[in-house]
């Protein structure tokens, strides 16, 4: 048995609403009713889910795998919704639409999958499980919170369009795919993990890392200083799968540390 | 006024010798009463403390709670707040921050664990109207700040001149000037020079400069402070403060002011105990486990503790807190600027943020986020040290529990502290979780004490109020003290040291604190926000002499960035004013 879970968007949202109870986790055991009850924040108010959202939930028989989770299908745009899935360790979350910031922050396990754009911080320090944007999504994905330097540790972030700066910021494991291009500092920190930019990066690519892998198979605008380089290397591995063509490989960043493990793959195409 | 009764419960009351017995406390009109007329029993609150613990309220005289580097800390650590956020309620503020929590949290955090009094450990001159906007904006507790004047130029020249009389008129006019309370003294002599980029790392150096020595500043001061009469005796951050070996040095500095008697010449109404509420020390030495380390180097590093504890049982001048490492996140930061540049060296694989400020003619200061972990070597022999400076010093009226918040650890984990002091049981279960260097490295393993509830009164509300100067109305329940009492769910005739998380859980959250006889918060929730008062210092000294002195002070103040009007903290800036006249014409006979 699937539970599925439908929200529709009931019209245009202002202030934008803290829904981290949108989770396969919280929604679990609940009825229609008590679902529309689920508290959220609007601002200084507490809100019930259920004024923003028409709420339908039923069962769903299933075979072999799946039994037990829950699937929520938001049918429409959730552009001025945050946090959805946060924390979530399990189940599903499908968005027709956008989603707001926070989505996915904090994920451990199941799976988000976004149909056009997410917001900043999508997979905030996120330790497990799928998220998926078919869209772009904004800054800081996969990254540290704020102040923080200990980011993403697990789990795989699919971002099908482009991403902005800070790509995995502080990230320690897990793995990023950008099919799209990247701005400013992605990598930051990185001391573990794999990032892979398919598109083009503008500056700061791996800055201060000190482990963990990231190739971008574009063009880099500006390369960090503090990268030397170590040889090339055809069709590299790279976490689960690998790259094709040839690669120049540099190792970084010097500037942060004596013995550095970070490793920056360049197509070689394009250096 | 609020009037009440507290009947039933066992109370702990160490300045008037009560341990434990079943007595009730009367509270008339805010103040701590013998008994109350049938009239005033008949509108009294009654709180039946029955099978509970019943201490005065509780008393910090060492946290770094407001002000600039606070502030600093705050600004640096958004993720220091994200996991730790506080709702409003109908009468509460929001708030957030683990280690440097809001203004407001701070306030119902202490107030909730049975605190009324907190003392600001560090305020620098400059940063003076900082540190009274902070404490205007705290709710529910008494407080003060102790100002940082260890590396203070016109100091640093009156005593290198020998100029004893003219500093203690600057002292004195520093503490009207900035609303202080005492005074304190940073890493002396060691500061100024880190402005060029160098230290001191032993009593008799003389600085750049001011040519000028560690122990000329710790012994002015010292002399300063009782001929004033301040209520707090010199507060001391003594030198090479987190430097293996520093023991020695430590032991050193507590000698110097081991001739000054101790002398409080305040002009203040003295409720009723029944022991001497007058302090004993000549010096207090701050977070002493920050100052206790032994060995050479961190691979020799091991705890220093028992030389110093050793010293402190034969002295009768001194009096410690312990700077408890309870393990966790921590801020660092202290007036030692260079204490933090080196913990930055140490810790840092680079790139760690931090934090450093020259604060003009007076001091320094410097911040930086630490993690203390159960698996590291030095972080196990540092929660060592911090216990054995209670637990090896035999008589508890010479120690105060602190965590120097947030330095060792932040306050709320006091009730931690509390567990490992009364249950030997509590410290092996830790002990067997951390680096097998914490038991090997120090004595602790070896310590039986187990402290009472009798002592830990002591620790945390009797000596501290003592020490500070503030037991004419804190610290006891005596007639005409403060109504400030503490109840907390522990019954002292079934209580077992060895049920360690029920201590926790018990100090965690006062079942009652009552505050002025009102209560303000109940079982971990805030149910009344009063403003606190502010306590400081109007010393008095002889007119032609702050005449001289004032001369100096402004040939000087062209090096100051501001203009000499602006200095001073105005009287709006403080809510409740509670000014101490010190060495008034009265007091000065009023005296031992």
């Amino acid at each position: 048995m699937i539970r599925k879970i439908r929200l529709t968007p009931k019209g245009e949202i202002d202030i934008m609403v803290e829904a981290e109870i949108i989770s396969p986790d919280s929604f679990a055991g609940k009825s229609e009713a008590e679902l529309c009850e689920l508290s959220v924040w609007q601002g200084p108010r507490q809100v019930p889910l259920g004024e923003f959202f028409e709420v339908e939930a039923w069962d769903e028989e299933t075979t072999g795998d799946g039994d037990g989770t829950v699937d929520i299908l938001i049918d429409g745009d959730a552009s001025r919704i945050k946090r959805i899935g946060q924390r979530m360790t399990s189940g599903r979350i499908e968005i027709l639409g956008s989603a707001g910031m926070h989505l996915g922050s904090e994920m451990a396990g199941g799976e988000i999958l976004v149909r056009r754009d997410a917001g900043p911080w999508a997979g905030m320090n996120m330790s497990g499980g799928l998220l998926e944007v078919f869209g772009d999504v904004g800054d800081h994905a996969g990254s540290a919170y704020r102040g923080s330097w200990r980011g993403m540790s697990g789990g795989n972030i699919l971002v099908r369009g482009n991403a902005r700066s800070q790509v995995g910021g502080g990230m320690s494991g897990g793995e990023i795919l950008v099919q799209g291009s990247v701005e400013n500092f992605c990598g930051i920190r990185q001391s573990g993990g794999l990032i892979v930019v398919e598109g083009d990066a503008v500056r700061g690519v791996g800055a201060e890392m000190i482990g963990g892998s990231i190739a971008v198979l574009g063009e880099i605008h500006q390369f960090t200083p503090g990268f030397v380089a170590a040889g090339t290397e055809r069709d590299p591995a790279l976490g689960e799968g690998k790259v094709e063509g040839e690669f120049a490989k540099f190792l970084g960043d010097y500037a942060i540390s004596k013995n550095p493990k970070g490793v920056l793959f360049v197509k070689e195409a394009v250096v | 006024m609020p009037t009440m009764v507290i009947k039933n419960g066992s109370v702990f009351d160490p300045l008037n010798g009560i341990d434990g017995e079943v007595i009730d406390v009367f509270i008339k009109d805010g103040k701590v009463a013998k008994d109350l007329s049938s009239a005033d029993l008949a509108r009294a609150e009654v709180i039946d403390a029955r099978g509970k613990t019943v201490m005065p309220g509780g008393v910090d005289s060492h946290a770094h709670v407001a002000g600039a580097k606070v502030n600093a800390g705050r600004l640096m650590r958004p993720e220091d707040h994200i996991g730790s956020v506080r709702q409003r309620t109908g009468i509460s503020h929001s708030g957030s921050g683990y280690t440097v929590p809001s203004v407001y949290k701070q306030g119902y955090d202490y107030s909730t664990m049975g605190y009324t009094t907190v003392f600001e450990a560090a305020m620098p001159p400059l940063e003076a109207r900082h540190t009274h906007e902070e404490m205007r904006s705290t709710p529910m507790l008494d407080m003060g700040a102790y100002l940082v004047l260890g590396n203070n130029w016109f100091l640093m020249r009156y005593l290198h001149e020998g100029e004893i009389d003219k500093a203690a008129a600057y002292v004195a006019w520093m503490m009207k000037t900035h609303k202080a309370y005492g005074i304190k003294c940073v890493n002396p002599a060691g500061v100024e020079n880190w402005g060029w980029g160098k230290n001191v790392h032993s009593l008799d150096e003389p600085n750049i400069h001011f040519e000028v020595t560690a122990r000329e500043v710790i012994r002015g001061l010292a002399e300063v402070n009782e001929r004033l009469g301040m209520p707090i005796s010199l507060h001391l951050h003594a030198n090479n403060l987190g430097h293996p070996g520093n023991a020695e040095i430590t032991k050193e500095s507590l000698a110097v002011t081991a001739g000054v008697s101790p002398y409080q010449k305040m002009g203040v109404e003295w409720a009723e105990t029944r022991m001497d509420p007058h302090r004993a020390q000549s010096v207090y030495l701050a977070h002493a486990q920050f100052n206790a380390f032994g060995g050479t180097s961190w691979r020799d590093f091991e705890s220093g503790a028992e030389v110093l504890a050793k010293y402190v049982n034969r002295a009768d001048h001194v009096v410690i807190d312990n700077g408890a490492v309870p393990f966790g996140p921590a801020t660092c930061m202290t007036g030692d600027g260079p204490s933090i540049h080196d913990l930055y060296v140490l810790a840092g694989i680079g790139g760690q943020k931090w934090s450093n400020t020259d604060v003009e003619l007076e001091c320094g200061s410097g911040v930086i986020p630490f993690t203390y972990l159960k698996g590291n070597p030095i972080s196990a022999i540092q929660w060592a040290i911090g216990l054995e400076m209670l637990l090896l010093v035999d008589d508890p009226w010479k120690t105060i529990m602190t965590t120097d918040h947030p330095n060792g650890g932040v306050f709320t984990q006091y009730p931690q502290v509390i567990a490992w002091l009364m249950s030997r049981r509590a410290r092996d279960a830790t002990a067997a979780e951390c680096h097998k260097w914490g038991y090997d490295r120090s004595t602790l393993g070896g310590v039986e004490r187990e402290m009472s509830l009798f002592e830990i009164a002591i620790l945390t509300r009797a000596n501290t109020s003592r020490t500070i100067g503030m037991a004419h109305r804190k610290g006891h329940l005596g007639a005409g003290a403060d109504g400030d009492v503490a109840i907390y769910n522990i019954d002292p005739e079934r209580f077992n040291p060895d049920d360690y998380a029920e201590i926790v859980r018990a100090f965690g959250k006062a079942d009652f604190t009552i505050k002025d006889g009102m209560i303000v918060a109940r079982q971990g929730e805030v149910v009344a926000v009063p403003d606190g008062r502010r306590y400081y210092c109007e010393p008095k000294v002889d007119e032609g002499l702050a005449r001289d002195m004032m001369v100096d002070v402004k040939e000087w103040f062209k090096y100051y960035t501001i203009g000499f009007a602006n200095y001073p903290v105005p009287d709006k800036y403080l809510r409740n004013p509670v000014p101490i006249v010190v060495n008034g014409p009265a007091e000065a006979q009023e005296g031992r």
